[in-house]
């Protein structure tokens, strides 16, 4: 077990600018963030590729989506694309191509830009994607690939795009979505006080380094409450070393964090941490459909690694601005 | 192909298709929990041969085939909806199953006699005597379908290699 395949196919230097990929999950997406055009299909769909190499597609018309000014302290990827979740709604990107642009998406770390276009799954896009620039070609030659021509893999001016969606990232809140849908996503002081028993940082979307990096901003020196426990589960052994490295890993658990093994897990239904009869969890996964996570009476409540890292401490649901003040983070 | 239709409204998602907690026993299992989220009747009525209507987005989510499969079990040979999710619509024409997506889709009620002639690309709903269009499949994607789905095309037109 090697981690979820999102995350390891990137850090393993198996996805470069201009590549035509699919994997076998709706999360494959994930890889649009290198300048690729992925998508994701069934097991029977990639059999059918490994037998023929080839793969048919009904090509998608594009929506634009602008995010410009830097993101607030305490504000990340996922709080952007629940945000749209709630104002596109479940599916309204209607088979699709996303296109995220704009100054934010310039001054974002490669590890965001998968949270973003992992989540256009959520939008119901056919595809994420973000053009390459010298953020993804360093990261994909700190993994040892060839990041090639990167700078030919650009929209070009004048294509043609179906909507464009203006995103003004200086202005927003952290965001959670309330069961049963990421599209039922609104600031976190609307759902403010909210009780759980289960705190989850894990899956392809929310335990990759940088949200274990943002976990440990706010864990670090403090405890998470005694009535709720918190679940960690990296998104890869990878992750896991060089959190063990960074001191990111004792920080988290010092804190009370109890460390799990590196797969899919408690967000598709897996393993330990799956919840029980009438049980609620905030989790920093992907998705919220009643019964996925476990019973069909439990509850999940999505939101950043920062929001679930700070409602661990608070006990309830808070908001991840008021750990973070006066830090550089 | 005509069958009695079951109902469901938009955003059915893979969760309550094929619920993550009975992956892992057989699929004739996991069948009987299909749906039970949003109709605990479904899997007590629905009868070979019947065909699942839905809104929009129908399949929204996972890739999981078993979303498909556990309805094939059950016996539903034909999807109808207003639209479909990407992956869903795949794995459904991958595994022979027809789903056709058809803009009327919001005109039939349960219990109605629907029939489907994809070739066509037209459903006649036969209790209200009325016909809609629906979208046609391009060519290779119909002849797939009558093949059986991804496999047995592909065993065909390979030589079963």
């Amino acid at each position: 077990m090697q981690g979820i395949c999102h995350v390891v196919l990137a850090e393993r230097g198996h996805l470069r600018p201009g590549m035509f990929v699919v994997g076998g999950d709706s999360h494959s997406r994930t890889g649009g963030a290198f300048g690729c055009y992925m998508f994701g299909v069934g097991a029977t769909d990639m059999a059918g590729v490994l037998v023929t190499g080839e793969i048919w597609i009904r090509v998608p018309r594009t929506i634009a989506i602008d995010i410009s000014d830097p993101l607030p302290v305490g504000v990340s990827a996922k709080d952007v694309i629940l945000h749209l979740c709630a104002r596109l709604g479940m599916g309204g990107a209607r088979y699709q191509a996303i296109e995220y642009r704009g100054s934010t998406i310039a001054g974002l770390s490669m590890n965001e830009r998968m949270t973003l276009c992992n989540m256009a799954a959520e939008l119901g896009a056919q595809a994420g994607l973000i053009a390459a620039d010298a953020t993804t070609a360093s990261f994909v030659r700190a993994v040892g690939a060839d990041a090639g021509d990167y700078r030919d893999w650009q929209s070009d001016p004048d294509a043609p795009v179906s909507q464009t969606h203006k995103v003004d990232a200086a202005t927003l809140a952290p965001h959670v979505a309330a069961p049963h849908s990421p599209a039922n996503s609104a600031p976190v002081g609307e759902h403010a006080g909210v009780t759980f028993q289960q705190a989850y940082i894990g899956a392809c979307t929310g335990a990759k380094l940088e949200d274990l990096h943002m976990a440990a901003a706010v864990l670090k020196g403090r405890k998470v409450a005694d009535a709720v426990h918190l679940l960690l589960a990296p998104a890869s052994t990878r992750t896991t070393a060089a959190a063990a490295a960074d001191g990111t890993l004792a920080a988290l658990t010092e804190a009370g964090a109890i460390l799990m093994p590196s797969g899919c897990g408690a967000c598709a239904g897996y393993g330990a941490g799956v919840l029980a009869a009438d049980e609620v969890c905030i989790a920093s996964t992907s998705r919220n459909f009643q019964g996925r996570m476990g019973a069909n009476s439990s509850k999940v409540y999505l939101a950043s690694p920062y929001t679930v890292a700070a409602s661990a401490v608070a006990g309830h649901i808070a908001d991840p601005r008021d750990f973070l003040q006066g830090d550089d983070t | 192909m005509t069958g009695k239709a079951h109902v469901f409204g938009d955003n059915i998602n893979t969760d309550v298709l094929a619920p993550g907690i009975y992956m892992k026993p057989p699929l004739e299992i996991m069948a009987r929990h299909c749906l039970e989220t949003v109709d605990p009747d479904f899997t007590g009525s629905v009868a070979a041969g019947d065909v699942l209507v839905a809104g929009e987005n129908l399949g929204i989510g996972s890739s999981r085939e078993q979303a498909v499969q556990a309805l094939q079990h059950l016996g539903i040979r034909v999807l109808v909806a207003r639209s479909f999710a990407g992956i869903f619509h795949r794995n459904a024409l991958n595994f022979g199953l027809m789903a056709v997506a058809c803009p009327e889709a919001g005109k039939i009620r349960a219990g109605d006699w629907i029939s489907v002639d994809a070739d066509r690309g037209q459903l006649t709903n036969q209790t209200r005597g009325e016909n809609y269009a629906c979208e046609r499949l391009p060519e290779p994607l119909l002849t797939m379908v009558r093949d059986g789905g991804l496999v047995a095309h592909l065993e065909k037109t390979r030589g079963g290699k």
